[in-house]
């Protein structure tokens, strides 16, 4: 077991910049950029509308270079993965990316992420939160490493039904082959450029992974091949609507990671995240969370996940959810937004069990501000089946060409 | 093809022959597998020298659970005792020597108010710990999933203290039971060498100076058992009880085989299915019960992939150093100790003369150095039990503080080196001790740990800490027996009630298997 990556007094190293920063801060118009793992990032550069309309219409470029990366190899790789992670890992092949969740002994979800498997005794593990101490813990008795890549690596997320051909007129020939959650290696300017198609809109989309150096030259050979298919660089803010829209959760605003959250049931299991799909309890090795999730599973889950279509068009944010107007409170919201494609007031929640059956109503109590004021509102909202956003190119090979 | 168990016990430790015992006694088919060729773990007598067998590592009893050995019937077994009320002297370097018995009878020139002082704390002591002596014949009290039998567990424990105690003693026993025994036994008593006494006995086996917290709950602690504080010895030295044991579990079934060593616990589908020992023989059960220490158990039995993560963290930072070491020494006759008569010698003796002795003793193990001026407790068993030797006597001595991380490791020049203070210490009260001796051994830790099997060389699988106690031990939520692994049970010393050749834990565990119970 070894870990290294973290350079030398990096806290005095201030708020980082990511290899595009230089070239965002080009189109940058509004000025507002947040904290993202100690880098600072856009929350948008031009126009959360046309940013939005990029990853759905066109093309959109997003910079995930703060993403936690952790490289994890040694004999035991596959074990050790298999241990940590719910999915069943022997069913992950090379060159496949697997999304899931971990969990703490309790069975509560630490983080989600995505693990890419780029060789028999190797993975790379991608999530929004630093995950260093969890697999220090993890490693004991491994015969693994795990180096924490999160500033060797640079990353873009480049999402919309005109990926594939802007990717194809840049030259990374068979792109289009790529099935959803494939993973593969393409050469690009001297160096190699890592090619997932996976990605956070629930749209058709790849994640480029490439080092820092060449990096820049990444972003323009998008931009130069993308030129006429409206290839946008977009903010965090364009791509929290669509990953809403697409029903996606995010750690710490839909759940609590279990390894910062103390009060009694603030964290969530992944059944109580609608993940049921991602826990294979009979894999017939352990895993952590498995003994607590197969009492879980027996005794039925505390909370249920509720993907909810609200009336009107006020964005229920933050809004308690209740089993009828005025009555008792049963939930709450966690995401919400206007969803433009599809058309849909849209909201992410928590209900108590056994509310939220899907095709059942709920009710949720709105507040929201005209011209400074504060009003409220009482609107139904029927608890969905499913994402609000799933268009078939999402998942076709080769994706439709528009 | 094998014989059908419905439990294997790997480790044949006296708490792995307790727990066969009683399992075979309500009728289950147990096998226990011993690595080394004679059972008992760190309670064995060995032929330490040619034709001079004694206690090996264990010497004394001092928390004999007398109602394991009626259950077992132990005295059917073989067991008798040399001593039951077994002295400790104490050497002073002035030569102002005493000897005191466990009542607080005190000989030698010592004040008759402070022999009352000293009657009256340890009576008090005493009482304290049979308050709470019921907790180790029990599962810790599960507080996540209490069942009634907690519940009454819990009221119990507050009844003894409220109302057994009553409101005084226990305002008494709460203000005292973290501190540290330096500071209660410097608010009750003057003279150096009955400090020095109580801080011998409250540090001994762990990796604390009396200074140290928590050093009145280990004092108590060594004085639960039905002897109320009483020492025993047993005539054959220490594997006498272990062969007891061993022959009233034969004798209501259990398969007992030596020279066999465990090396991995059989898991499919994250269950216990059986065992494979070192030479390759396959033994199925349902059910493994680890008298090894949970480190051992869980990292090299088991391997730390078939538990959770959180589970294995715990059990990772378990504090398990050892920093005693064993001294036999083989004489030819028995030295002169100056002012102490042949009948002390064959009882306990100590070597501190204050408790400040004790704590500079320690203070060296805290970086990884020995003592130069060591605490030493020894006996010279063959003097009671002419068997044990068929001519000669020897020595046998328990030393602090040797640290089992010791700086620069126990190479063989170091162990020279600290078996020459040892000697030098005792020499200093025996001079012509030189002359007598033969041949010697010096077990460190380390040694301890190759021999034994314990992890750091800790006597008591686990440092005797109030956060390693009760439903902490040997790590919370895995406290009653059960591991987080269907199948696998745990009955040494790192359970609770813990170390001391008592039997307890091996005794719950087999409660808590016969119960059915699962983690």
């Amino acid at each position: 077991m070894s870990s290294q990556g973290l350079a030398k007094e990096h806290y005095e190293m201030g708020l980082k910049k990511t290899p595009f920063y230089s070239r965002q801060k080009e189109l940058d118009i509004m000025n507002e950029w947040h904290r993202w793992s100690g880098y600072t990032v856009p929350n948008v550069l031009n126009d959360v509308t046309f940013e939005y309309f990029a990853i759905r219409n066109s093309a959109s470029v997003f910079d995930i270079t703060p993403m936690a990366k952790y490289r994890i190899k040694g004999p035991d790789a596959l074990d050790f993965m298999n241990r940590l992670l719910t999915r069943d890992m022997t069913k992950l092949r090379v060159g496949r990316v697997g999304y899931s969740v971990w969990c703490d002994d309790e069975g509560m979800v630490i983080d989600d992420g995505t693990v890419f498997r780029t060789s028999e005794n190797e993975y790379l593990l991608c999530a929004q939160e630093r995950q260093l101490e969890t697999l220090k813990r993890n490693a004991l008795g491994f015969d693994i490493s795990f180096d924490d890549v999160s500033d060797d690596i640079a990353a873009l997320s480049f999402q919309g039904p005109l990926t594939c051909t802007i990717l194809k007129k840049v030259g990374f020939e068979g792109i289009d082959q790529l099935k959803m959650f494939d993973l593969k290696e393409f050469a690009f300017a001297g160096t190699t450029v890592m090619i997932s198609r996976t990605g956070y809109t629930g749209d058709l989309g790849y994640e480029l992974w490439i080092n820092p150096e060449n990096a820049g030259d990444l972003w323009d050979a998008l931009f130069e091949a993308g030129k006429n298919y409206n290839v946008k660089a977009i903010g965090g803010d364009a791509l929290e609507i669509a990953r809403i829209e697409a029903g996606l959760l995010m750690a710490g605003k839909d759940f609590s990671p279990a390894t910062s959250t103390v009060r009694p049931g603030h964290a969530k299991s992944p059944y109580e995240l609608g993940l049921d799909w991602l826990v294979k309890l009979d894999k017939g090795v352990v895993f952590n969370g498995r003994r607590a999730l197969i009492q879980e599973r027996n005794k039925g889950p505390r909370y249920r996940f509720v993907r909810l279509d609200v009336e009107g068009n006020k964005t229920a944010c933050s809004a308690y959810i209740f089993d009828r107007q005025g009555g008792k409170t049963i939930g709450h919201v966690s995401s919400a937004a206007w969803a433009p494609t599809a058309k849909k007031n849209v909201a992410l929640g928590f209900v108590d069990m056994p509310y939220g059956e899907v095709g059942s109503t709920v009710w949720v109590e709105i507040y929201y501000q005209k011209e400074l004021r504060w009003n409220r509102r009482w609107a139904k909202a029927v608890v969905m089946d499913g994402p609000f956003y799933n268009p078939e190119r999402k998942t076709l090979t080769p994706p439709e060409a528009v | 093809m094998t014989k059908a168990y419905d439990i294997i016990i790997a480790g044949g430790g006296h708490n792995g022959l307790v727990c066969a015992a009683y399992l075979a006694k309500a009728g289950k088919k147990v096998l226990v597998l011993e690595k080394n060729d004679i059972v008992g773990g760190a309670a064995i007598t060995k032929e330490v020298f040619p034709g001079k067998s004694v206690s090996l590592c264990a010497q004394f009893l001092h928390q004999f659970n007398t109602r394991i050995a009626d259950d077992l019937k132990l005295s059917e077994f073989g067991l008798e005792f040399i001593d039951t009320d077994c002295r400790t002297s104490l050497l002073s370097n002035d030569g102002r020597h005493l000897t005191v018995s466990f009542d607080g009878q005190v000989e030698g020139d010592v004040a008759e108010d402070e022999v009352k002082a000293f009657q009256i704390l340890i009576t008090r002591l005493q009482e304290f710990s049979e308050t709470l002596g019921f907790l180790a014949d029990i599962p810790p009290i599960d507080i996540f999933d209490p069942d009634m039998q907690d519940k009454l567990s819990a009221l119990k424990l507050g009844w003894k203290l409220r109302f057994g105690l009553g409101a005084e003693k226990m305002s008494d026993f709460l203000r005292i039971v973290g501190m540290n025994i330096y500071d209660l036994i410097n608010e009750e008593l003057e003279d150096d060498r009955l400090k020095a006494l109580l801080s011998v006995d409250s540090v001994l086996g762990t990796h604390a100076g009396p200074r140290s917290p928590g050093t009145i709950l280990t004092y108590l602690y060594r004085q639960i058992g039905g002897g109320k504080g009483r020492t025993l010895v047993p005539k054959g030295g220490m594997g006498a009880v272990s062969k007891a044991i061993a022959a009233s579990a034969q004798a209501k079934g259990a398969d007992i085989l030596t020279g066999m060593h465990v090396r991995e616990v059989l898991i499919d589908n994250c269950r216990v299915v059986g065992l494979r020992t070192s030479c390759g023989t396959v033994y199925n059960a349902p059910i493994v019960v680890s008298n090894a220490d949970p480190k051992t158990t869980v990292f090299d039995m088991v391997g730390s992939r078939h538990f959770e993560a959180d589970f294995v963290h715990r059990i990772n930072t378990i504090r398990m150093r050892g920093n005693s070491c064993k001294l036999h020494l083989s004489l030819n006759s028995i030295p002169e100790f100056s002012g102490l008569g042949s009948e002390a010698l064959a009882g306990r003796v100590v070597i501190a003369d204050s408790a400040d002795y004790v704590e500079n003793s320690f203070n060296p193990a805290k970086y990884n150095e020995w003592s130069s001026s060591p605490v030493i407790e020894f006996s010279i068993p063959t003097l009671n039990d002419p068997h044990l030797a068929e001519n000669g006597h020897v020595l046998s001595a328990t030393i602090q503080y040797a640290p089992y991380s010791l700086k620069g490791g126990w190479t063989d020049e170091a162990k020279e080196a600290f078996k020459n203070i040892c000697i030098d210490t005792l020499s200093r009260f025996a001079p012509s001790l030189k002359d007598s001796i033969e041949q010697s051994l010096l077990l460190t830790p380390v040694d301890l740990e190759n021999e034994i099997g314990m992890q750091g060389g800790n006597w008591h699988h686990g440092e005797f800490t109030l956060d390693q106690m009760l439903m902490m031990r040997p790590v919370p939520l895995a406290s009653r027996y059960a591991l987080p692994l269907d199948g696998l049970f745990l009955c040494g010393a790192g359970a609770h009630p813990g170390g001391g050749v008592m039997g307890s834990a091996g005794r719950n565990a087999a409660n808590a298997i016969l119960r059915g119970d699962k983690s």
